[in-house]
């Protein structure tokens, strides 16, 4: 473990949580364009954050201490998830210490609090959306690591950073089992980060809500973690994603000019992909909670395929 | 890693997404929707095909290219569209089987396919051999797509589906079939389509609809 | 004083029965009991250290001068059943620890007598284990089973505990017998029973079959793999809390552990499609199982069917490591069985846990429907909150124990690729995707189980007197906590003590690679790797470091007010999401698998109810059919049943002639 590497570690962190927001609000603009709205300012996220900051929370009368613990751990769990995946650099220390696996772990045991916290209180919406919260995980998770192993079977890895380095230095070639990968892994982001068609982030009617319906009774501070913590999610996505699929462009040693390059590649990357994801949202309708498992379960069996095919076709 | 030439890699490419349509197919409701991909299931067949023109250098075969280009590309889904626009089926209901199901009987079915052509491919010595076992699931799927869904014209895309993975079989594994055979398949398949369209028409003024389900009632009484 | 391990263990389980006979002096007193059950305690920490220490030691073997003449007790301890020992010792520590504050006099088993059947069965159990002849072991293993039936029918007195202890009587037995017929396969004519002598036959291929799947189907029965699973959700919810834990958290794990035993030990050789078949059904039992447990409205169901996924899960993992074995892979086949070692392990602590905390509950509320609790964690903090830990472990997260255990197995799958049969080769993403959704599934199962009992308002106005549990009960929950939290963050330890097993049953180690004490790393870190230690550490520290920020810069108050209601000031706590509805989207996508039968109330009623029951499959499948046809052939017999003596003597002397024509 170097010094550097320990650096590029923090520098990762921090540019994950300072650019979790601008990603989120660069999504929102890209969206309000494609309906011809006019956009709100790309900085309205951070300015949220500050404004539920500086207010004082209202905790319901019998919320238990899981309750108020929750934000924190829900946040705490994506920034280590954020250190894991290799945004910027793949000699992160960090990164030995979870693999993919533990990854999508990680992501579970965020939402399984954020889902006993939505049963704390016991109000019939925070209930709902656990159900749906966690109904919707069990389709999405395993869906998630049949992508990631698809990668590992190419790779020979698990861990994240190996899987990049083998990606970007490999020579040019096609594998069509990515392919496959890649529909699933959209998928799977597009549910499990509240998108849609499977939740609508900007829904304000209870009935169609996931998560939103969960952080109902959260307010001020908690619900500024929740939030961040539900950007970061996307933006850890997003950077999965990338790695995954256009790993180009990511630091693989102790290089300061390539971590440059690496950010540069990153912001252009991100910009690209939430403008794509505008599109599908613009593209696409909120499915009923029903349909959801079609939508998931063909995600599923398209990455299932994908490890087929690269069985099947030894790329 | 084997360096593997381009043109092998690009057809292993185009047979993933043969299957990936297939499925796709598999998984869509809407009978619009369900044109579109056969059309490029379609189109992806002929860019397979000129790849292999030009990787084995055989000419005859970009005619061919240009021909599924031409037939399912064009004259097919133009057909097909017309088909649902006169007769107002937009919409695909419910198939037999919910669509999950139908999707692990598929996986079921490429694995199956696969152990299949294995020792096919084993003999062949293309360098591409590996995807005769996508060509046959995609004709199984097909297969399958037919027999789940209620409705006359996806069963009727399910059956060029199914023409399509033998093409493709075809181009890959073997570099291509006689033009004369190709000829005489573009061909009846054209017709087929057309007979069944007239058909559909008949079976509309018969049934006042499209559901499979009124031919049900075509059989012997048992007994008396 | 005696020194070798097996003498030791072999006095332990020798006072475990003492204690036991001490308990029927005075069979009504609540002291006595409340001493006894800690010294068990102490015998059972002794046990888990003795096996602990054998772990690491040759095998050894002795033959007692007991049982019928000729017949003498062979006895042997090895890797394999030391690490059994040390899982039946340190969970049974703790459920002994928890049962001493937990059995009360009422209308069931009096104490001392439940005092001294729990006894003889943890005392059997270690006997199973350190059996060497097949004599000796089937003598052990119904000891256990009726041991185990008794205390499951501690409360007689009502008709559907009775119906549950029979049909897990029944089902044992068939158990046994198929466990008997495999032995008699084992010793290959020769008519030695003895352990040894199975080793050293090589039985021939079809014979070795034939052996493999009555132990699957004998053991099967006892661990309640799909078919014979049937047992576990009538028994386990008729027993009392700690015999539940004790039955799901180690029982279980004797079943496990004689499949292993005949498989790897008495087998000389094995054939690589059992691997495939059992892989299939452990796939199926797990899917099957965590299903069900997400439909249950039963607190103790819904924990049986969640311990059939786990058996599940370890007969896939068993599966596995044939496939690698037979293929000479050694060092996967380690993997694979190091997963199903530690899975068992992890399984008999957090499973044990939730079992105890139901117990908690049970007394607490008097309440075992999920429909009448909620709100507990206000009532009951200590309970609670341990049994958070046992949730988040058996959801299979990280840093608790349950993860580590998937993520070898997966480690594991990942490799079966490199299989030669394409066959399987092709259905192990499948395999793997099942996997993966079981476990999926499972977090979804802990989050109704905890959330439904634990937070939320209280669904019933009683639940308001609830009490926290009592200082034994308190510390027995305590210590399988930790050991959750422990196994899951010293992952590389266990597997150190693990390997011994392997290097026996598959000679290799399955902690090799980059492994150190804070790197899980079995295949080399480039490959794949798992710190628990640094992972809980950074959450916890991200979390500590987030609110010291939160609350430096915005020193922001909290205000406690009313839930936001909507604007419909009229709910009440029943009015929360239910079990049922917890389970309905499950119940939804899986359709196929459950019978649904609903009771929809007519347009006209005044008192409308509405119920629902999903309920299994294999009853109308198999068990109805099979009781259907025992009960026509009873009645076919029933025809020579005609009342009079001399009818009866007439059927003798019938015989008798008979009998001496065919003779003579």
């Amino acid at each position: 473990m170097t010094l550097t590497g320990l650096l590029f570690q923090m520098l990762q962190i921090v540019v994950a949580l300072a650019l979790a927001p601008l990603l989120i609000g660069w999504v929102n603009q890209c969206r309000a364009w494609l309906s011809n709205r006019s956009a709100p300012p790309l900085t309205l996220p951070y300015r949220t954050i500050r404004k539920l900051f500086t207010k004082d929370a209202v905790v319901a009368d019998n919320a238990s201490p899981i309750f108020r613990i929750t934000p924190y751990i829900v946040f705490g769990a994506m920034c280590c998830a954020a250190a894991i995946v290799p945004s910027l650099a793949t000699a992160l220390p960090f990164a030995r210490a979870a693999d993919a696996i533990a990854l999508v772990g990680l992501f579970a045991l965020a939402r399984v609090f954020i889902a006993l916290a939505a049963m704390d209180i016991g109000t019939s919406f925070g209930s709902l959306g656990a159900r749906r919260e966690m109904f919707i995980g069990f389709l999405a998770e395993p869906a998630l690591l049949m992508v990631l192993f698809t990668a590992s079977l190419i790779s020979g890895s698990t861990s994240l950073a190996t899987i990049v380095d083998a990606f970007a230095h490999r020579e040019l070639g096609i594998y069509p089992s990515l392919a496959f990968a890649g529909v699933a892994f959209t998928m799977v982001s597009l549910a499990e980060n509240a998108r849609i068609p499977i939740d609508n982030p900007a829904t304000h009617l209870e009935l169609t809500m996931i998560h939103e319906a969960m952080v109902l009774e959260y307010s001020a501070r908690h619900l500024a973690l929740l939030e961040w913590a539900s950007w970061l999610k996307l933006f850890n996505y997003s950077c999965i994603g990338l790695a995954l699929f256009v790993p180009f462009g990511i630091a693989s040693g102790d290089d300061w000019t390539a971590l440059a390059t690496a950010a540069l590649a990153l912001v252009a990357k991100l910009a690209v992909g939430g403008a794509l994801l505008a599109l599908i949202e613009t593209l696409s309708a909120k499915l009923r909670i029903f349909r959801a498992p079609e939508f998931l379960g063909t995600a599923f069996m398209l990455a299932v395929l994908a490890m087929l095919v690269n069985l099947l076709l030894g790329s | 890693m084997i360096a593997i030439p381009l043109s092998s890699q690009l057809i292993n490419l185009f047979a993933a997404v043969l299957l990936l349509l297939a499925f796709a197919m598999l998984a869509q409701r809407r009978v619009v929707s369900l044109i579109d991909l056969f059309a490029a299931q379609g189109l992806v067949l002929a860019l397979s095909t000129a790849v292999v023109a030009w990787s084995t250098n055989q000419p005859h075969l970009y005619e061919s290219a240009g021909l599924t280009l031409l037939l399912k590309v064009i004259v097919l889904p133009w057909l097909l569209y017309r088909l649902v626009k006169k007769l107002d089926v937009r919409w695909e209901f419910e198939g037999l089987i919910n669509i999950p199901t139908t999707m692990l009987i598929g996986i079921v079915l490429v694995v199956f396919s696969f152990n299949l052509a294995l020792p096919i491919s084993q003999l062949a010595s293309t360098v591409t051999r590996s995807t005769l076992g996508i060509a046959m699931a995609s004709v199984m799927l097909s297969f399958l797509m037919m027999i789940t869904r209620r409705k006359a014209i996806p069963q009727v895309i399910g059956f060029l589906a199914m023409e399509n993975g033998l093409f493709f079989a075809a181009t890959s594994a073997t570099y291509g079939m006689p033009m004369v055979v190709e000829l005489g398949i573009a061909l009846d398949v054209l017709v087929g389509m057309l007979i069944l369209g007239v058909f559909f028409f008949q079976i509309r003024e018969q049934f006042d609809s499209l559901d499979l389900k009124h031919l049900e009632t075509l059989k012997e009484e048992p007994g008396e | 004083m005696p020194t070798s391990p097996l003498a030791l263990i072999g006095i332990a389980a020798t006072a475990w029965l003492a204690i036991g006979a001490a308990g029927l002096i005075r069979p009504r007193s609540l002291r006595a009991v409340r001493t006894l059950f800690p010294l068990g305690a102490v015998v059972a920490v002794a046990i888990a250290v003795i096996a602990c220490v054998a772990l690491a030691l040759p095998p050894e073997s002795t033959v007692l001068s007991l049982g019928l003449p000729d017949l003498p007790f062979h006895l042997r301890v090895d890797p394999l059943s030391a690490f059994f020992l040390v899982l039946l010792g340190s969970a049974s520590a703790a459920i002994s620890l928890f049962s001493a504050g937990y059995f009360r006099s009422g209308s069931g088993t009096a104490p001392g007598l439940i005092c001294f059947q729990y006894h003889a069965f943890v005392a059997a159990m270690a006997l199973v284990l350190i059996a060497d002849d097949a004599y000796v072991f089937m003598v052990a293993w119904e000891t256990m089973a009726l041991a185990s039936y008794f205390l499951v029918t501690t409360d007689h007195r009502i008709p559907q505990i009775r119906r549950a202890g029979f049909l897990y009587l029944l089902i044992a037995h068939v158990g046994a017998i198929a466990i008997l017929l495999c032995f008699g396969v084992l010793q290959g004519g020769h008519g030695d029973y003895t352990f040894a002598a199975m080793r050293a036959i090589a039985l021939p291929g079809w014979w070795g079959s034939a052996a493999f799947f009555l132990a699957l189907m004998g053991f099967g029965a006892k661990a309640g793999l799909l078919p014979l699973h049937i047992w576990l959700p009538e028994a386990h919810p008729a027993a009392p809390s700690p015999v539940s834990a004790l039955m799901s958290g180690v029982m279980l794990k004797t079943a496990i552990y004689g499949l292993l035993r005949v498989t790897f030990d008495l087998l000389g050789a094995q054939l690589w499609w059992w691997g495939a078949i059992a892989l299939a059904l452990g796939l199926l039992s797990a899917l099957f199982g965590v299903i069900f447990a997400a439909a249950q409205t039963d607190m103790k169901r819904l924990l049986a069917y969640s311990s059939i996924e786990n058996i599940g899960i370890l007969v896939a993992a068993l599966g596995l490591a044939i496939l690698f074995k037979t293929n000479a892979k050694p060092l996967l086949a380690a993997i694979a069985l190091a997963a199903l070692l530690y899975h068992a392990l992890n399984h008999a602590m957090f499973k044990s846990l939730l079992f105890l905390a139901t117990g908690s509950v049970l007394h607490a509320t008097k309440e075992r429907s999920l429909g009448k609790l909620g709100g507990l964690i206000h009532r009951m903090p200590w309970v609670a909150w341990l049994a958070l830990a046992g949730t988040l472990a058996s959801a299979g997260l990280p840093p608790l124990n349950g993860f580590v255990s998937e993520w070898l197995l997966l480690q594991a799958f990942l490799f079966t690729p490199t299989l030669p049969q394409s066959f399987i080769n092709m259905l192990v993403p499948l395999a793997a995707a099942a996997l993966v959704l079981a476990v999926a599934l499972a977090g979804y199962v802990m989050v109704k189980f905890y959330g439904v009992i634990f937070l939320g308002r209280p669904r019933e106005p009683s639940l308001a007197y609830a009490h926290d549990a009592g200082r034994f009960e308190r510390a027995g929950l305590v210590a399988l906590a930790a050991a959750c939290v422990l196994l899951g963050i010293f992952p590389a330890t266990v597997l150190g003590a693990i390997d011994h097993v392997t290097a026996q049953l598959v000679g290799s180690a399955a902690s090799g690679g980059d492994t150190s004490w804070l790197l899980l790393a079995p295949l080399g870190a480039e490959r794949s790797s798992y710190s628990p230690l640094i992972v809980l550490g950074a959450i916890v520290g991200a979390v500590l470091i987030t609110i010291q920020l939160v609350h430096r810069m915005w020193h922001g108050r909290v205000r406690r007010a009313p839930a936001w209601d909507c604007g419909f000031p009229l709910q009440t706590p029943r009015m929360q999401d239910t079990a049922e509805g917890f389970g309905q989207p499950i119940r939804q996508v899986f359709e196929p698998f459950f019978r649904i039968e609903r009771h929809l109330p007519s347009p006209f009623d005044a008192k409308p109810r509405y119920s629902m029951n999903a309920s299994d499959h294999w009853w109308q499948w198999l068990y109805l059919p099979i009781a259907r046809a025992a009960e026509a052939v009873a009645r076919l017999f029933g025809l020579i049943q005609r009342g009079r003596i001399s009818v009866y003597l007439t059927y003798s002397f019938v015989t008798l002639l008979a009998l001496l024509l065919f003779v003579l």
